[in-house]
């Protein structure tokens, strides 16, 4: 026999380029560009440029308000997702999930529709509390909430579901009530997955452009962010869009670090075990 | 202080029906096979399963009761649990562990530290106060878990496997803690455990429940004397012979006859006879004393270091003990014919 003899674990040919095609083409390449291009002795004069400065400002504000909104409200719906006897669970997910898979744009539109002056909610918040959230700052942090919440809830609620409820139940049994077991067990067994949430949140709510731009407009130092402001700039200023660009690619680039480590590498919660009967 | 429990639920396709009474100082251990319903009882006495019918009264002081609508939260009932596994919170030291439910219960901050250091110390840990679950070994682990139910000062304790997931070097040493801190424990205790030398050596009274449901319960002895199922009697290491009385002898349900030494009054009854007792033979019937003597093949053979269990198989199944150099010297092999035979005052008879 004269068989080409084939070693265990010899990658195939016809998967090698495919492969190598698609990182070269969608992630070498751009990256390579973008950090090729940086105009890097002008940087630090062009990020302190005043309305560069603002739009950095500005998208932290906002993108930090959009995480801890996201925080203190996909924590507990996250926790009802997992644990409580939901009816119609999957109906309820499906809709928490809905904003990773619209176009940002069309979230804008919805968000415009319910909370716009003319919105479902958006008149009676006008006529009760006096509030505008269309093209304000608020509003960018909700546009922010609405497209990066689901992250949090996604990552939370695979952390609650891998949990062993044994160990709410032995705190129960040792005294703890409700709050006090939320607060001392299962919060702090599932801080890993909580803190990866957080920082996909804030980088997804940091990079938010559809939905910000048509629910709040793009108003320098009141609502123009760091995405919108890269896209005017590449008209007038082309070397401060990439300047800007370049530090949005910083961010993302570490907080994938960070949760890449803490998720993927680190150690994980205890996960259930089957409960013997 | 008592505790006196009916235990009726259904769990899937568990359904638990068990009455159960156990005084204090009594440590009841409740043995059973997978899925008998042992931890399902546990955590209906804790508080995390809701009884459909029945009690749970402690000291008189109804936990649970589905007719009376009475039903305290786990938190607010004054029991202990020691997990299989311990269980104990990875996030925090042993000293924080088994300060958990000081703190939880209203005890003050340096207070519950201190009483937890005190506790560690009882258990042999002390200096590993600020050691973290995941850095303690197995034997060392179960001990923080004690402490941490303990701690509390529950007045009913329950014991769920607590010695299960150890290796059989550090269980025998844990078990002799455990005995020593359960004897100075003066609260209800409940203990549960699927295997048989755990329940034999620290029981006072054993329940054995099947299919969620009580089939004997009394102390060890009688439990190993006067085996009542099946299960019990290979719990306990004993052949179990059912029958009737007939005459002086014993009839089974197959038609042998098995001879007694005392007869009993008429019915049915219980005989059980241990496979030490057990005389084993080759090729013609043997002629002796032994007023029983039966045919059987033999359907299995287990060796277990200096004996062997020999099952034989035909209108009387028994269990025979032999040495390794009786089987080898008759020539024991699965398949083999045999005689057995067995001493009329080796079989102990009761009524079913």
């Amino acid at each position: 026999m004269t068989a080409a003899r084939r070693r265990p674990g010899q990658v195939p040919f016809l998967l090698v380029v495919p492969a190598g095609l698609a990182l070269v083409a969608f992630f070498v390449l751009p990256t390579i560009g973008l950090v090729e291009r940086t105009p890097w002795t002008d940087l630090f004069g062009l990020l302190g440029e005043p309305s560069v400065r603002e739009a950095l400002r500005l998208s932290l504000v906002c993108s930090l308000s959009a995480t801890a909104l996201s925080v203190v409200l996909g924590v507990p719906l996250a926790w009802l997702l997992a644990r409580a006897p939901l009816p119609g669970r999957g109906v309820v997910r499906a809709l928490v999930l809905l904003p990773m898979v619209l176009p940002p744009v069309v979230g804008g539109v919805a968000l415009l529709l319910a909370f716009g002056r003319r919105g479902l909610a958006g008149q009676w918040l006008e006529q009760w509390f006096d509030l505008r959230l269309p093209f304000t700052t608020p509003g960018v942090v909700l546009a922010e909430t609405f497209v990066a919440m689901p992250f949090l809830v996604i990552t939370v609620e695979g952390a609650l579901r891998s949990l062993d409820p044994r160990y709410e139940d032995a705190a129960a049994t040792l005294g703890a009530g409700r709050l006090t077991v939320l607060r001392r067990v299962t919060l702090p067994m599932i801080r890993p997955s909580l803190v990866a949430g957080a920082l996909l949140t804030w980088a997804r709510a940091l990079g938010e452009f559809g939905a910000t731009i048509t629910f709040a407009g793009n108003f320098e130092g009141r609502t123009q962010t760091m995405p919108l402001a890269v896209f005017i700039a590449l008209e007038t200023n082309p070397a401060a869009a990439i300047a800007l660009s370049l530090v949005l690619l910083a961010i993302s680039v570490t907080v994938l670090a960070v949760v890449g480590s803490r998720v993927f590498g680190g150690r994980r919660a205890p996960a259930a075990q089957p409960v013997p009967l | 202080m008592t505790l006196d429990t009916h235990v009726r639920l259904r769990l899937g396709a568990l359904e638990l029906d068990l009455e159960l009474t156990a005084p204090p100082g009594e440590l009841v251990v409740v043995v059973g096979p997978n899925g008998a319903g042992k931890t399902t009882l546990l955590r209906a006495l804790a508080g995390l399963q809701p009884l459909d019918a029945g009690h749970v009264t402690l000291d008189g002081v109804a936990l649970d009761d589905a007719d009376a609508g009475v039903l305290v939260p786990p938190e607010r009932r004054p029991v202990g649990i020691v997990y299989q596994d311990g269980l104990l919170f990875p996030h925090l030291s042993a000293l924080e562990n088994v300060a958990f439910g000081l703190r939880s219960r209203g005890v003050g901050r340096g207070e519950a530290r201190r009483q937890a250091a005190g506790w560690l110390r009882r258990v042999g840990l002390a200096g590993r106060e600020h050691t973290r679950p995941g850095e303690l070994s197995g034997g060392q682990a179960q001990r923080v878990a004690l402490a941490r139910a303990l701690a509390p000062q529950p007045r009913l304790l329950l014991l769920d496997e607590p010695l299960a997931a150890l290796d059989a070097t550090t269980r025998a040493e844990v078990r002799r803690d455990l005995r020593r801190h359960l004897d100075s424990y003066d609260g209800v205790r409940i203990l549960v455990t699927h295997d048989p030398l755990e329940a034999l050596a620290l029981a006072t009274t054993i329940v054995v429940i099947e299919d969620g449901r009580v089939v004997q319960s009394g102390p060890p002895d009688e439990v190993r004397g006067r085996p009542r199922s099946r299960y019990v009697a290979d719990l306990v290491g004993v052949n179990l012979l059912e029958g009737t009385v007939r005459g002086h002898d014993v009839v089974l349900r197959s038609g042998a006859r098995l001879t007694v030494a005392d007869v009993p009054s008429p019915g049915d009854v219980l005989a059980v006879l241990h496979p030490r007792a057990v005389a084993l033979h080759r090729g013609e019937r043997p002629a002796g004393s032994p007023r029983n003597v039966w045919e059987g093949t033999v359907g299995a053979l287990d060796f277990e270091g200096d004996r062997v269990r020999v099952r034989l198989d035909g209108p009387v199944p028994l269990v025979a003990e032999v040495t390794p150099a009786a089987v080898h010297d008759l020539g024991v092999e699965e398949g083999s014919t045999l005689w057995a035979s067995v001493k009329a005052t080796e079989i102990a008879v009761y009524p079913a």
